[in-house]
């Protein structure tokens, strides 16, 4: 009989659970789900020696182990400290962890614009979740911000330096994914940045894997960024055969056009498995895809807006009572709006699309 | 006279060469060590000894040096660390400098204790001149046989590499320095692991500090029990201090850590009081990062004991009161120093030095500089003292390396002691802008200004 391996036993915020020696209380506590899962900004299951540096998964061990109960002196980051038997560990329910990462937050942000409004990251972006749940309405921060020009990295990738967070996830991916590794980190302190090597690009098979592992905007896919709304898009599972990766990916669409391919990512937003760059930009037409069926997406993301599976709506009555007549629409948007023409295939432009792609003659494009 | 263990041959003239070192009793502790001691013995008798790391932390050594693990076939490393870059010390440049050969022997008996055959020492970039002195020792000790195959017949080999740094703070913290020696670019790893199972090349390895390693000689010369009679009982031997501000006879002093603060300022042994009799005003007793202390609690214990030059006496009561003996370099403030531009100083240098790696460091430091540049300059307002403690507060314990306590120490200590000061910056606008510290240099990047310059 295979021997029994002792689990160790861990209380989160109160609630206990079982797990493997080597497990991190990060992992332990996703096990559990909820909200005692502490956030994640540089920890990344996929990548080696990922996590520690962010410090937003800082958590409280008030219990080391059942052979030695002392507390720990300091906040510990959960996504690299391995849990003990018996250990007792508060997140939310620490005042002291809220606090320090309303702190780290309040850091982030520092050099971090809130342009979510034009970003392409808003509804997917970690920081903008983590902000909203521990930040404060007002920054103490008085001084000029760091700012840089976007630049493209590679025919695909545009890098938004401003919105970086030094997280380091795009140097793991690039070195652990990529068999010529061409960007990494420069400088020191806060004047550190994320750059390419002098005069290169990255264009690696597996290169753009760097965009979907990006906690905020400062990777974006130069293919469908400025094209759409990410929760205007419905993502579905699908796959195509690939002889560089699984082909396992989720296409964005609207309609029948494709927006953009990403990889898949689990409920912590971490890749499945990283696809290649073929997938992810070239394979743009829904004849290269076999589509699985709808993406299932937490009800609590922004994403899920307009597309919940399985939501019963109620009867459109209007029709019925005016003798099966239609609405009539008060405003039709496409008679008043420049953008969103319905002709005009948004994930076809060249780049990203802004006010000249529609044309100015209204009837054009209008149905 | 304070009895020395480490300078005790400084003044011999030539003890830096091979040869006036070895007629000068050079050289008898490693024959001792090698000859008719077990690498556990060697072990046993630092433990014995007490001997407290000097680099900083003031880790037990022999205990460190117990923790290394052996797993079979795997090579162990001992790490020299002489990157040597806190504002205010400079004592480990002193010792490699003039008695090289004291540092060579000290490697060559603690790699044997732990079973290391090669060794590496880790020098600041900025000490240019001082690896060639090292090299020279090393080439000389090689000739003689005291490094390479065989060493003096008795089957140990050990070869001692020397390495320059680039010039960056963050790698005298130990597994900075280890990515350093690597190639890597100098950011702290994440512990666990510790060095001592994974360090250098994911091999088990110790990193000590230069001061640490040559201690070891005397140590077996005399016997750790005989070491221990040195200094206190958690403060054994001697130690080397680094002075420097505003004190009549600022250099490198070996003291036995049993005298106090006032003797070390005031007595023309030391430091020899203070210039233009002006008054004391303040000291960081061991290194830029350490907390200032304020002539009051200086001199005199919480309890009203006097300070001693010890480690416990000098943390007594924790950060509330205490301070720390860091790595030995003590900085004297006359009552005419500015303790607000002081902070502003060291904030800068630890905003410049933070690698960037974890957001509270990163972003932390340079906040700090910038208000600290403000009040400093009469454009602060009183709540900025407020957010200054609440910034340090954030970073202090949630960084990955200790960088981030010692940038947040100094603003800490300065607001709970000199607090009047700061209110006077915001208080007194017009007063604080004539002074106009900095502003010419408000521009990144700052020149680095380890001590306060007189008003
Ligand atoms: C930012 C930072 C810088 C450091 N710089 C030095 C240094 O220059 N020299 C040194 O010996 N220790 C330095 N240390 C302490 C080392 O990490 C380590 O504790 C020490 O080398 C251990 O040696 P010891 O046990 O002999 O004291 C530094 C630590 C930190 C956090
Ligand atoms: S670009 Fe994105 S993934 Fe890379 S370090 Fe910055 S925030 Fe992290
Ligand atoms: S505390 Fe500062 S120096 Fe240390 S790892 Fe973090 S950013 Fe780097
Ligand atoms: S996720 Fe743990 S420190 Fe970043």
């Amino acid at each position: 009989m295979a021997e029994e391996k002792k689990l160790f036993k861990v209380k989160i915020d109160n609630i206990t659970v079982e797990v493997e020696p080597g497990t991190t209380i990060l992992n332990a506590a996703r096990l559990i789900g909820g909200d005692v899962v502490p956030p994640a900004m540089c920890y990344y299951s996929k990548l080696q020696g990922s996590g520690g540096k962010c410090r937003t998964c800082l958590v409280k061990v008030s219990k080391g182990s059942d052979a030695d109960p002392r507390p720990m002196p300091k906040l510990v980051a959960s996504c690299r400290t391995t849990v003990m038997d018996g250990m007792e560990v508060g997140n939310i329910t620490s005042p002291e962890v809220l606090d320090a990462r309303r702190g780290v937050v309040e850091f982030l942000l520092l050099n971090h614009p809130l342009d979510c409004p034009v970003c392409d990251q808003a509804g997917e972006c970690d920081l903008q979740d983590l902000s909203y749940e521990h930040g404060v309405s007002a920054t103490r921060y008085e001084f000029k911000r760091r700012t840089f020009d976007k630049i493209d990295i590679g025919d695909h990738i545009k890098l938004h330096m401003t919105r970086c967070i030094l997280c380091y996830r795009c140097v793991f991916t690039a070195d652990q994914l990529t068999n010529k590794r061409e960007h990494g980190i420069l400088g020191r302190g806060d004047a550190s940045e994320i750059s390419t090597y002098i005069q290169n690009s990255l264009d690696n098979d597996f290169i753009g894997n760097v965009i979907d592992v990006c906690p905020v905007g400062a990777l974006t896919d130069r293919t469908a960024r400025f094209k759409n709304r990410v929760w205007f898009l419905k993502p579905v599972d699908a796959h195509c055969s690939c002889d560089k990766c699984s082909g396992k990916a989720v296409l964005w669409m609207r309609g029948d056009e494709i927006f953009r391919v990403t990889a898949r990512k689990d409920k912590y937003g971490e890749v499945e498995e990283f696809i290649c760059d073929t997938c992810r930009f070239e394979r743009k037409d829904p004849k290269d895809w076999t589509v699985e069926g709808p993406r299932k997406i937490s009800r609590h993301s922004v994403i899920s807006q307009g597309h919940y599976v399985g939501v019963h709506k109620p009867d459109e009555t209007i029709a019925k009572v005016m003798d099966g007549r239609a609405p009539k629409l008060l405003l039709d948007i496409h008679s008043v709006s420049e953008v969103n023409m319905p002709a005009v295939d948004l994930s076809k432009i060249d780049g990203p699309a802004h006010s000249n792609d529609f044309p100015k003659n209204k009837s054009n494009g209008v149905q | 006279m304070g009895r020395k263990l480490l300078l005790d041959k400084a003044h011999i003239e030539g003890i830096r060469y091979y040869d006036t070192y070895r007629k000068n009793g050079g050289y008898a502790a490693a024959e001792k060590a090698l000859k008719s001691m077990s690498p556990d013995q060697v072990i046993e008798e630092v433990k014995k000894s007490g001997l407290r790391g000097r680099g900083g932390a003031g880790f037990p050594t022999g205990l460190k040096w117990s923790f290394l693990a052996k797993p079979e076939g795997v090579p162990r490393y001992l790490v020299c660390n002489a990157d040597e870059s806190e504002p205010g010390t400079f004592k480990d440049r002193y010792l490699m400098e003039f008695i090289p050969h004291l540092l060579i022997e000290g490697l060559l008996i603690s790699s044997f204790a732990l079973g290391a055959h090669s060794t590496y020492i880790y020098i600041r970039g900025e000490y240019a001149w001082i690896p060639d002195i090292l090299e020279e020792a090393i080439n000389d000790a090689k000739k003689n046989n005291w490094l390479g195959k065989n060493i003096q017949g008795t089957g140990y080999d050990l070869e001692i590499y020397v390495q320059r740094g680039a010039g960056a703070y963050i790698c005298g913290e130990e597994t900075a320095l280890i990515e350093s020696l690597e190639g890597k670019r100098g950011n702290p790893r994440i512990k666990p692991p510790f060095p001592a199972v994974k360090g250098l090349w994911q091999c088990p390895t110790v990193v000590n500090n230069v001061e640490t390693l040559a201690a070891v000689v005397p140590i077996i010369n005399i016997g750790g029990d005989e070491y221990a009679k040195y200094g206190t009982g958690k403060s054994t031997g001697t130690k080397l201090i680094s002075a420097c501000g505003n004190i009549n006879k600022p250099g490198v002093y070996e003291i036995d850590m049993n005298i106090s603060v006032e003797e070390f300022i005031y007595s023309d042994e030391y430091c020899g009081g203070i210039p233009n009799g002006k008054r004391l005003k303040a000291c960081i007793p061991g290194g830029s990062s350490v907390p200032i202390l304020p002539a009051n609690l200086l001199l005199k214990t919480a309890k009203g004991e006097p300070r001693m030059m010890t480690y416990e006496s000098l943390n007594d009561g924790g950060f509330a009161t205490g301070s720390m003996m860091g790595s030995g370099g003590f900085i004297v403030l006359d009552e005419d120093q500015c303790v607000v531009r002081h902070t502003m100083s060291l904030a800068r240098f630890y905003h410049h030095e933070s690698c960037g790696q974890c957001s509270p460091c990163r972003e932390g430091t340079g906040w700090m500089k910038k208000v600290l540049l403000n009040i400093e300059n009469g454009k602060g307002k009183m709540t900025d003292i407020d957010l200054l403690w609440d910034i340090q507060r954030k970073i202090e314990g949630n960084t990955i390396c200790p960088l981030g306590d010692a940038a947040a120490w100094p603003v800490a200590a300065a607001i709970r002691h000199f607090r009047d000061e700061f209110e006077w910056h915001v208080t007194h606008p017009e007063e604080a802008q004539i002074r106009n510290f900095g502003l010419a240099h408000y521009a990144d990047p700052l020149p680095v200004v380890a001590t306060a310059a007189a008003v």
